[in-house]
């Protein structure tokens, strides 16, 4: 290995990520993403994962080319409860006549948005929490965590039921109950990271530079808890998906006549006996996307931090 | 001992005095402002939400005057803490008020229904710890073989799939096809007379009281919706054990346990995972914590006569007094259990017991 | 004195992400009734000699040798099962640091019994009979008590000196003591040491002492092999050290203080890449 910082021979793009002297910052992220990339790439099932993900994305994007029938409007006389494979609806019709597949397609969207919202809520209301509190420490810290930890201590399903049933049915409500219920592990794993970042020396050097606490929090210590919270985020959508078609299969969620996938397993619950793929399809569909999902945190982890995988 | 040593102990002795003394309050602090906490929310969600929230335990089809006494004796004209007070009160002391659609207290409701769930949840914990924490072990010692992959694809489909979906199916398989298990409910009719439950835990009930036709039913019933719950009680537990002994088997002393001319299987069984233990304990009581909630969802599909049924019926009969004092008997054992397997831990690791 | 153990050529590799490590790359020396000290810096393989002699090291490494002999027995094509029974009962290790080393859950005697109770069969009251008195033999006082206390509960010259018990309790012929005091305050090392050394002499053990310290082993044993990156790259008499032969070994001397001569700046160790061929 070359112990010269002036390189006269032309590297290979791979060398170049790959040096450890990188000339500039912009190197040394590209070189931190691409090893990252290496470990994470190394592992099958988080790219199976991966995979899962950006399908379920392309689908809620182009549900309207996709889908060969409309997700609401049924045809009641003629089509309904067909068995898959039948002319025209691969995955068969539920008992308003309307195409399976097509009702999967676009309720993919609602999926799609929930986990969303729920991200955009919860993750940074706990960052912010978390961060806060790990930094300000005293009884800042005290109050802050006592208020986390007795969200922790919810049972999450019953809370969001409870708090839907108040508020009425509604996907809306749904993902604000699961959002509130959802932010308390971010605060503990942001206050963790802030812990451990708060006495390092570039902390107290940009506090003698004159930055004041905000500043301080929100450009130097948030960014470090970054990569923990993604990680978890991802393997929480799992459960978040879960939680949410729970409270569709409850009625809680999207209304009729919305494709949601939990709302259509309860509705297609009565036929289970002979026309058991109005219940079934939807499960499927539910158990991937939350697979994916878990594959990818556990593969996002694995990569990202390599004392976890403990080889 | 030194002398040196003698006083060591002797201050160490005084300083565990003055920590217990400490611990003791800290913990007190805890529950109490937990279960505020749990009260506040559902306070909030009960009173502060609805527009109306006297409408919303009456429903919107009570005369005038009923609604204007309800909101007398409910304290609503009073100010907000004050109510909270007396919300606070009257959960204490078990009055969760009456329910809109049985018109019996909520918590004699509560009463009844509870231990349909806790049967389930029990069950389910014990079928999830005894084939979870082996198959853990089994993954951890063989680490990256098949057995392990396997292990691990069981445990990952366990908590990627909707557990209220797999009993949908389960029901199709082995009711409807199979007809190896009894559906609906705990018990069939044709016993509801002749057996007087005791504990309310039916098992337990007939065993202790000898009727074994009885039991053979109540067992019947009960297998399916505390497998599924085991297999998602399973899933956790086999990961979380894997991890631990994972995380032992790294340690110095297991190597020094080999050096000593130990047995493998002694190796694993009686240092690796005694030492696993300790955290897993705690797994295992948050997973049967885990398993009440999810209780709320299979019982709709089995129609289990547990506190979970009793949630979602009310929730459809928008009985509000009802699904809160649910709400609040879960949230309550929830923080319990929680509360509870944190001190099972500091007990069981020798080495916090010390500090 | 008649030889107990020979090792010709061990060599130690484990396979890695990013290549093969050789951590021991051709190891030979014989031991008798003798202490030997193996010396070496972090990553010159003299644990991982240890280790390969006791068995104990990690499944995905690779171990081979021309010949790995204790007593008679090859050590290379004995089944497991003989190599553990060899373990504890006459080949013995001793690990670095207590806090680590010792189970946290299970008591000190239970752990020394534990070892006694794999290797004879003895009745539980004699075999508790026996820990106390080993106990005694590495000078605990109150060993009685020491007995029922968890391995947290004990100082670090206590933990270590109750390690030296349990590995030593089944008689065991050879001892491979792995950096037995670097985990210690200096004051408590030389107290263990002492109990070592008349542990050893006593049961006329044969002894490897590995460690990084150059002046404790020369001071301790009888024979000092200087190991640098997996190879050995000088061998000779304890009381032989000033006419050390080797380039890093007379590095090693000339870095160390001594009292009276004042040494400023302190030499430091000019390594030549040849060393590690």
């Amino acid at each position: 290995m070359s112990q010269s910082s002036l390189q006269t021979v032309p590297m290979t793009r791979r060398e170049w990520l790959m040096s450890d002297r990188p000339q500039s910052r912009l190197q040394a992220r590209l070189g931190r993403a691409y090893m990252t990339w290496q470990r994470f790439s190394a592992n099958k099932l988080a790219v199976a994962g991966l995979c899962i993900i950006l399908l379920l994305i392309l689908i809620a994007i182009f549900a309207d080319v996709l889908a060969p029938h409309s997700p609401v409007i049924g045809n009641l006389g003629g089509a309904r409860l067909l068995p898959p494979g039948s002319e025209g609806y691969l995955l068969g019709t539920d008992d308003q006549g309307r195409d399976i597949l097509s009702r999967l397609l676009h309720g993919s969207r609602l999926t799609l948005l929930v986990i969303v919202l729920v991200a955009i809520i919860a993750a940074p209301i706990g960052l912010l929490v978390g961060a806060v509190s790990g930094y300000a420490g005293g009884w800042v810290d005290a109050v802050l965590m006592r208020i986390t930890d007795i969200f922790l201590a919810f049972p999450k399903l019953v809370l969001a039921l409870a708090f839907v049933a108040a508020m009425g049915p509604g996907i809306e409500n749904a993902i604000l109950a699961i959002a509130i219920t959802s932010w308390p592990p971010y605060a503990r794993i942001a206050r963790a990271e802030t812990l451990s970042v708060r006495n390092s020396d570039y902390i107290a050097a940009v506090r003698l530079m004159g930055a004041s606490p905000f500043r301080i929090v929100l450009r130097h210590v948030m960014p470090m808890c970054v990569s923990s919270l993604i990680v978890r985020v991802t393997l929480d959508m799992a459960g978040i998906i879960l939680t949410a078609a729970g409270l569709g299969f409850l009625g809680l969620g999207a209304q009729p006549p919305l494709p949601e996938w939990g709302a259509m397993i309860a509705s297609g619950r009565r036929f289970i006996l002979d026309q058991w793929w109005v219940a079934t399809m939807p499960g499927i569909a539910i158990l991937i996307v939350s697979l994916g999902f878990n594959l990818l945190g556990d593969g996002l982890r694995d990569a990202l931090d390599p004392r976890e995988s403990g080889q | 001992m030194t002398i040196p040593e003698t006083t060591q102990l002797a201050g160490r002795k005084r300083a565990r005095a003055n920590g217990w003394a400490k611990s003791v309050l800290r913990f007190l602090v805890i529950i109490v402002t937990t279960y505020l906490g749990l009260l506040a929310v559902t306070f909030f969600i009960g009173r502060v939400i609805p527009i109306d929230p006297v409408l919303a335990v009456l429903g919107d089809r009570a005369p005038a005057h009923v609604v204007e006494r309800t909101r007398e004796l409910m304290g609503f004209n009073k100010p907000l803490y004050v109510q909270f007070y007396l919300y606070v009160r009257d959960a204490l002391t078990g009055n969760f008020g009456t329910s809109v659609l049985t018109t019996n207290p909520v918590m004699a409701d509560i009463r009844r229904v509870f231990p349909a769930t806790l049967e389930l949840a029990t069950f389910g914990t014990i079928i999830g710890s005894l084939i979870g924490v082996p198959l853990g072990v089994l993954a951890a010692v063989k680490r990256g073989s098949i057995a392990d992959q396997i292990v691990r694809v069981v445990g990952l489909v366990g908590y990627s799939v909707p557990i209220f979906w797999l009993a949908l199916l389960s029901l199709l398989l082995f009711y409807a096809k199979l007809r190896w298990v009894a559906f609906p409910g705990r018990i069939d009719i044709v016993y509801e007379y002749s057996f007087t439950p005791v504990t309310g835990l039916y098992l337990l009930d007939s065993f202790w009281q000898g009727q074994w036709d009885v039991f053979r039913d109540v067992f019947r019933h009960i297998i399916l919706p505390a497998s599924l719950l085991g297999y998602f009680s399973l899933a956790y537990i086999s990961r979380m054990t894997r991890s631990f002994m994972l995380n032992e088997l790294g340690q110095e002393y297991i190597v020094a346990a080999r050096a000593k001319g130990l047995s493998e299987t002694r190796i694993i069984w009686g240092h690796a995972l005694r030492n696993a233990a300790v955290p897993l304990v705690t797994v295992i009581a948050l997973s049967y914590a885990g398993l009440l909630e999810g209780s709320v969802l299979t019982e709709t599909v089995f129609a289990w006569p547990g506190l979970g049924l009793y949630i979602t019926n009310s929730l459809q009969n928008a009985d509000m007094n009802a699904v809160l004092g649910g709400t609040i008997v879960i949230g309550s054992v929830f923080i319990a259990i929680n509360i509870l397997s944190d001190l099972l831990y500091r007990t069981l690791d020798p080495r916090t017991r010390a500090r | 004195m008649s030889t107990m153990l020979t090792v010709d050529d061990l060599r130690v590799s484990f396979p890695t992400r990013t290549g093969l490590i050789e951590a021991v790359r051709g190891v030979s020396f014989t031991l008798g009734r003798e202490r030997l000290g193996i010396v070496g810096e972090s990553g010159s393989g003299k644990s991982q000699t240890g280790r390969a002699i006791m068995g104990l090291t990690p499944a995905h490494a690779k171990v081979s040798a021309s010949k790995l002999n204790f007593d008679g027995i090859d050590l290379l094509t004995a089944p497991a099962k003989v190599r553990r029974s060899l373990r504890g009962s006459r080949i013995a290790m001793i690990l670095q640091d207590p806090k680590y080393s010792l189970n946290p859950v299970m008591s000190i005697g239970r752990q020394i019994v534990e070892t006694l109770r794999t290797h004879e069969n003895v009745g539980k009251r004699e075999a508790r009979d026996r820990a106390i008195a080993m106990l005694e033999a590495v000078q605990i006082r109150d060993a009685g008590r020491v007995y029922d206390l968890h391995p947290h509960e004990v100082s670090g010259g206590m933990g270590q000196r109750a390690m030296i018990a349990m590995m030593l309790i089944a008689g065991p012929e050879l001892l491979v003591a792995d950096e037995p005091t670097s985990a210690l305050d200096v004051t408590v090392q030389l107290e263990v040491l002492g109990i070592l050394d008349k542990l050893v002499s006593e049961r006329g053990m044969g002894l490897i002492f590995i460690s990084h310290d150059l002046r404790l082993v020369s001071s301790f044993c009888d024979r000092v092999i200087v190991m640098y990156a997996g190879k050995i790259v000088e061998e000779l008499a304890a009381s032989d050290l000033g006419n050390a032969k080797h380039p890093y070994t007379q590095g090693l001397l000339n870095c160390m203080p001594t009292l009276g001569t004042n040494r400023h700046p302190l030499p430091v160790l000019d390594r030549q890449p040849e060393w590690a061929l």
